[in-house]
């Protein structure tokens, strides 16, 4: 067995109004950063899987993203490998 | 004589207004059953309601791992057999994380919590909970949320509209539903929908806050006397 490590991202939709970001967008102006827009704030999951091989493992952390992670009507997923030992 | 209809509650970690939503219907002339999360026994009941509140402390999103709990599963049989369902606030999140419920709920338009007495729009005489009131109708109940802006994708919107799922709508004491009242942004000031066979029903407001004259508005109670009716009709009818 390997233990693999995962970072799954995980963002709200373009389409939809993210009131964090609005509210970070708007705090940055005032501390003299006034060219930032478009900021959105997501979340930042990471995981340790132990599988028998990659394949497993990337198969098993996609299915967790889509069924607990994430909520597929309002958000948007990245999964990223970023080890493995 | 037939006995009082047995309406259960479940108890998640965090929940707030489950007392108040057994008080409620015991104050209504039902049998408040209090459920388990974490059992499998939903102890014959002839309804079912997922209060207000807190569970898990929003981790993750606002109902996620809630609707992931044992008794969650013998929730869904239940309400795919008919059996009524109502989810309160946080209990409304929780049946949209099931699935059991088109959309989603997002942080308010205005980033602050809520607190104030709304009035609503019964769009739909369709459900357990709004048998016997007449669409247009409007009742006065209070909201308390942080993250009560219903969203849904284009095909479930499309849905919802199409098939009236939409229960509830935020709207002037005198009805009108336009933006100066909507309180969070909600899409088409929806406040509460329904599943398509109008058994189960979520909603962001709190009658479980509006059935006793003494301390609030009392709008919260039609709605379960509805849920009670439907309750003593039995699964599936």
């Amino acid at each position: 067995m390997t233990t693999f490590t995962f970072e799954v991202l995980v963002s709200l939709k373009p389409g939809l109004s993210d009131p964090a970001g609005k509210a970070v967008e708007s705090s940055l102006g005032p501390l003299g950063w006034s060219n930032v827009s478009r900021v959105r704030v997501g979340k930042h999951i990471k995981l340790d899987v132990e599988a028998d091989d990659e394949q497993a493992a990337t198969a098993q952390v996609e299915d967790m993203a889509r069924r607990l992670l994430s909520n597929p009507v309002i958000e948007d997923l990245e999964v990223l490998e970023v080890s493995a030992k | 004589m037939s006995a009082a209809p047995r309406v259960g509650v479940v108890t998640f970690p965090g929940s707030l207004d489950d007392v108040d939503a057994r008080n409620a219907v015991a104050l209504m002339g039902g049998e408040a059953v209090a459920l388990w999360h974490a059992e499998r026994d939903l102890r014959d009941v002839d309804a079912v309601i997922l209060p207000g509140g807190f569970s898990y402390g929003d981790y993750l999103r606002c109902g996620a791992i809630a609707a992931r709990a044992p008794l969650m599963d013998e929730i869904a049989t239940f309400a795919t057999s008919g059996g009524p369902v109502l989810g309160i606030c946080n209990g409304f999140q929780i049946l949209c994380e099931a699935g059991l419920l088109p959309g989603a709920l997002i942080r308010n338009r205005s980033l602050r919590f809520i607190c104030r007495d709304v009035s609503l729009r019964v769009e739909t005489a369709r459900t357990s909970v709004t048998r016997g009131l007449t669409p247009g109708e409007v009742l006065e109940i209070p909201i308390k949320h942080g993250e009560g802006q219903w969203v849904a994708t284009e095909e479930q919107l499309a849905r919802v509209e199409g098939e009236g799922l939409v229960v509830f709508r935020y709207a002037s004491a005198g009805g009108d539903v336009d933006d100066d009242h909507n309180p969070n942004g909600t899409t088409n000031n929806v406040a509460g929908v329904r599943n398509g066979a109008g058994n189960v029903v979520g909603l962001m407001p709190h009658p479980e806050h509006a059935v006793d004259p003494d301390v609030g508005p009392t709008g919260g109670q039609p709605l379960f006397a509805s849920l009670l009716r439907a309750a003593l009709q039995g699964v599936g009818a």
